[in-house]
């Protein structure tokens, strides 16, 4: 006898005493190849600054967004550059406004767009997508059509239109986001689910008398989530993009609250004067968030791809 | 006699196909999938289905669950389960819980193993406390063979057996009467089928279980079961005792069958004369004429095209015009 059969009782008993085993969940698995990825973690602590950047930017900035610099005024060119000494850090715009501040507030109104949009088209499109996969046939058909119709219509049209219509605000903006973004969100999350819910594990919650909608919320949603976290992040830029576009035509956001568009757009119409900074900074705020969205969107996916497992 | 659990009574299941390139107007063609199947259930008792592929046996199976529309009969104590409404079917379906084929996919990959184990008492008593249902889900866990620190573990961490004790386990939970398990051996390989087998077993002689236990492997099928029913293409072939089945089958389709089964010594399979079966199964769409298993039956006369056979006998019943005695 090679092994002590006393030992291996006592050792069987601990083994069966030893702490409840934490388990890796696939969301963990996730997260740790996630962490792996250079790029989309540099994005992520990139993406953090930014956010923190425009709520501790106010108490930075010598000046307000709407203050105008009236020593400034008239030559911004010679005056109005970047400088520490008068207090702004990013230079001015063309009516001598501090360009910091106005940066830093058109971030916080920027990345509320994306934020907001993408939190809709969560939200909605989900739970859109996964009631019309989930029952299917005559429910589906008339819930998808919907969608196309909604989709078929010119969306920027009706955003500039209710933008006319309803006035030019913040809350105006969300709504026209929040419309359109849910959309393809719900057509995605649908086509997971017609795969997801012919699943066994749904049909043993079915066998179990499990409702309909605790089998959508605890069964179908979790298992999409990974599909909706990417495309969530892919879309928080085409949210940003679709404002600043709209702002740049000189809808979206009113003065003196600003948006990245609207910086951009300002910044632009005063190019060939030689104030080049008012383009620089808002574009390089821009771009680089749209890159860190992006990084961490390719990051997300490459984390969640089911093909791993 | 023990009493009986379940009647199952000229049971059809039909689904609507469209063929192909179909208007959106045109009547769907009717697929038979199960054509009139009875059987009767007695408490402590298993009854095996066999079948090749396509022949209905899930389908069976979820008509008794009401997972697909059928017509007919399914008495569960009396009462019609096809007819029941929502709210007594929700109180039946404790005691009739099923176990699946793929023990990993019939497992919320998100979940931890505890929350699936504890789902049905979840759903079926609300008002359990976590602490009783931890209780239960650990007790519930020692029994099917599994350590119970293992509670927080993924269903992807463990093996193909394990995830189908883990299926057990949330099948037996809620102390049902009934279980009908689908095929839930073909996934496994030989050694770990008998271990769930055995486990079957042994929980079914604990519990005073009563099983339908779905396989196309009638060895396995044999090992398990009480009675064993043969179907083909939706209908019942022969349903007998299950030694008097595998001994001494009457029905052409059963005799082929059971010659297929291979035996685990050489000298004796080669000796063995196997009855092959012409041609392939035919269309459930566009079933024979008369006796479906005409086509392919070797004693196939002019009257099994014309009419199509009843069950007949008791205890050993077959359906077919020329069966042997």
């Amino acid at each position: 006898m090679l092994l002590d059969t006393h030992d291996v009782k006592e050792l069987s008993a601990n083994l069966a005493e030893m702490d409840e085993i934490k388990g890796r969940s696939l969301w963990a698995d996730a997260r740790n190849r996630f962490k792996r990825n250079r790029a989309a973690m540099v994005s992520t602590f990139i993406l953090i600054g930014i956010v923190i950047f425009s709520f501790v930017g106010p108490y930075l900035a010598a000046w307000s967004n709407e203050e105008i610099d009236w020593s400034v005024l008239g030559k911004v060119k010679e005056l109005g550059a970047p400088s520490w000494s008068n207090g702004h850090y990013f230079g001015t715009d063309d009516l001598g406004r501090d360009l910091f501040a106005r940066v830093v507030q058109g971030t916080q109104i920027s990345l509320m767009v994306g934020v907001v949009g993408a939190l809709i088209a969560v939200l909605v499109g989900t739970t859109y997508g996964a009631v019309a996969g989930y029952f299917g046939g005559r429910i589906d058909s008339v819930m998808m059509r919907i969608v196309d119709i909604l989709i078929a219509m010119p969306f920027m049209f009706v955003l500039i239109l209710l933008l006319v219509v309803f006035g030019r605000s913040v809350f105006m903006l969300f709504v026209g986001v929040g419309l359109i973004s849910w959309l393809d969100m719900s057509r995605i999350v649908r086509g997971q689910t017609l795969t997801i819910k012919n699943k066994e594990f749904v049909e043993a919650a079915q066998a179990m008398g499990v409702s309909h909608f605790k089998i959508i919320f605890r069964h179908i949603i979790p298992n999409l989530l990974g599909v909706v976290a990417v495309f969530a992040t892919q879309l928080v830029p085409l949210m940003i993009l679709t404002e600043s576009f709209i702002s740049f035509l000189g809808l979206g956001v009113q003065e003196p609250a600003t948006s990245w568009g609207a910086l951009i757009n300002e910044g632009a119409a005063t190019m060939q004067y030689g104030t080049l900074w008012q383009l620089l900074f808002p574009l390089a705020f821009f771009i680089v968030s749209l890159f860190c969205f992006f990084f961490i969107g390719d990051g997300l996916r490459d984390a969640l791809d089911p093909k791993d497992r | 006699m023990s009493q009986t659990l379940l009647r199952v009574e000229d049971l059809h299941v039909t689904f609507g196909i469209s063929p192909q390139g179909a208007m959106p107007w045109t009547k769907p063609l009717p697929l038979h999938a199960v054509n009139g199947v009875s059987f009767d259930l007695k408490a402590g008792e298993t009854l095996g289905i066999v079948g090749e592929s396509g022949c209905g046996k899930s389908t069976l199976a979820r008509a008794v669950m009401r997972m697909v529309p059928a017509s007919g009969k399914a008495l569960w104590l009396g009462q019609d389960l096809l007819k029941l409404s929502k709210t007594t079917l929700k109180e039946t379906r404790r005691d009739i819980q099923m176990i699946f084929q793929d023990p990993l996919a019939s497992l919320n990959p998100r979940m931890t193993i505890g929350q699936i184990i504890a789902e049905p008492l979840n759903t079926h008593s609300p008002d359990l406390s976590a602490d009783e249902v931890k209780a239960a889900v650990q007790e519930m866990m020692t029994r099917v063979g599994l350590l119970p620190n293992l509670v927080n573990r993924y269903p992807h961490e463990f093996s193909g057996g394990q995830c189908q004790r883990i299926g057990i386990a949330r099948a037996l939970i809620l102390k049902p009467k009934l279980i009908i398990c689908d095929e839930p051996v073909s996934a496994l390989d030989v050694s770990i089928q008998a271990q769930v087998i055995n486990l079957l077993m042994e929980l079914q002689e604990e519990l005073g279980l009563s099983l339908i236990f779905i396989a196309h492997d009638l060895s396995v099928v044999k090992h398990i079961s009480t009675r064993i029913m043969v179907l083909y293409l939706g209908n019942e072939m022969e349903v007998a005792d299950a030694a008097a089945l595998t001994e001494n089958p009457r029905h052409p389709y059963t005799q082929a069958l059971i010659s297929a089964v291979p035996i685990p010594d050489p000298g004796q399979e080669r000796g063995k004369t196997r009855i092959m079966l012409e041609g392939d199964l035919p269309s459930p769409i566009n079933p024979p004429s008369g006796c479906v298993f005409r086509t392919r039956c070797p004693k196939a006369q002019n009257r099994c095209a014309e009419k199509k056979p009843a069950l007949t006998g008791d205890g050993h019943q077959v359906a077919c015009w020329f069966p042997d005695d």
